[in-house]
């Protein structure tokens, strides 16, 4: 194809239409996304011996997590998935105020999600519920009960650190849709976004369980 | 897509119906308060399994619409299912390490720093052993040292 007056402004040189360049950068947030769940793959790991070795203290400390707030955090994160999801979907009909305003929603909800992480957190080490040697609680029946806390603090907190990641990059895109910069023909960095905050929503629907309800 | 799309490098989005996404966002939360309520009881053993299947459910249900996995090319579904499976062979291998230790040599619970703080009030559990026994300098939690010498 040459360099005509229908050259889609957003199509880089070395494509030759749209879609290609789309499906590429596609397969590349993918392959991002592998290296992410191989990242969580290790802690994912480390749970699976710990319990493994340890079953009675894992069930005993869970106890000391609190269902309600897990609970709370899953539903926001799943609300914050749907209007992520929905923020594409009204870019790719070319709707940018409910892009907007969906991509506001999704930010806010990332936001509470933290907001009860920050109380969860708190309350733990208020009570000395923490990793390694700095775990001072006494009420957990067993030897090594913070061996619970270390995997609890490590997991969450790396998925926390996801959270805060997905916010900026969230909000970066609120600043450039509200430029007017995606429509219905280039709304790839939305998309890619879309993707981390869905594998980041999926993760923490494995993490709830594991800590909050099986322990 | 006309092939006049093509022509023109024109983009049109596959665009799922809105319906789509509430009704599986809906079951998503309907998903987990059934894993909630399941929870309430104890299956024993199966607590674990029942809610590992749900969780995997609910991923499934991200993966395929949120994700779009269901309409997208197949080779993003080879690339997430394929870290899915080296997932499982690193899992899967250790565990074959970690829980089929104990039949070579006994694995005892030890603590691990026996000065820690919460140790301060109460008597350690088991502080016979020193360091060096055996040739195995193992984690954290689990001591397998092998005490008694003759048995080799």
């Amino acid at each position: 194809m040459s360099h005509s007056s229908d050259h889609p402004a957003n199509l880089a040189h070395h494509f030759t239409e749209v879609e290609q360049q789309q499906e590429s950068a596609k397969l590349g947030m993918w392959l991002f996304l592998l290296t992410e769940i191989l990242l969580f793959g290790g802690l994912f790991c480390f749970y699976a011996i710990f319990r493994a070795w340890n079953p009675d203290i894992f069930h005993n400390a869970h106890f000391h997590l609190d269902v309600v707030m897990g609970t709370l955090n899953t539903v926001v994160l799943i609300t914050s998935s749907v209007t992520m999801a929905l923020a594409i979907r009204s870019l790719q009909l070319d709707q940018k105020r409910a892009a907007l305003w969906f991509l506001w929603s999704t930010l806010i909800l990332a936001g509470i999600f933290l907001v009860v992480k920050y109380f969860e957190y708190a309350h733990k080490f208020h009570l000395g519920q923490l990793p390694g040697k700095y775990y001072t609680f006494q009420g957990i029946e067993g030897t090594n009960p913070h061996i619970f806390f270390s995997v609890y603090f490590l997991m969450t907190g790396l998925h926390g650190i996801h959270v805060i990641a997905g916010m900026s990059i969230i909000g970066w895109l609120i600043v450039k849709t509200s430029r007017n910069r995606f429509s219905s023909q280039y709304y790839t960095p939305v998309e890619m976004t879309g993707l981390y905050w869905h594998l980041v929503d999926l993760i923490w629907i494995f993490l709830f369980p594991m800590f909050y309800l099986i322990g | 897509m006309k092939v006049t799309d093509s022509m023109t490098a024109k983009h049109h989005p596959h665009v799922l119906p809105l319906g789509t996404y509430l009704i599986i966002g809906s079951l998503l939360l309907a998903l987990t308060a059934i894993t909630v309520y399941i929870s309430l009881f104890d299956f024993g053993s199966m607590n674990l399994i029942v809610a590992m299947a749900v969780a995997a459910t609910k991923a499934t249900l991200v993966a395929l619409y949120f994700m779009h996995l269901k309409y997208d090319k197949k080779i993003f579904s080879i690339v997430f299912v394929g870290a899915l499976i080296f997932l499982a062979i690193f899992i899967i291998f250790t565990m074959l390490d970690t829980l089929r230790r104990d039949d070579i040599n006994p694995i005892r619970i030890k603590t691990i720093s026996p000065n820690a703080v919460i140790y301060q009030d109460k008597p350690v559990a088991d502080s016979t052993d020193t360091a060096g026994q055996s040739g195995v300098t193992d984690s954290l939690t689990v001591d397998s040292a092998v005490t008694d010498q003759s048995s080799h």
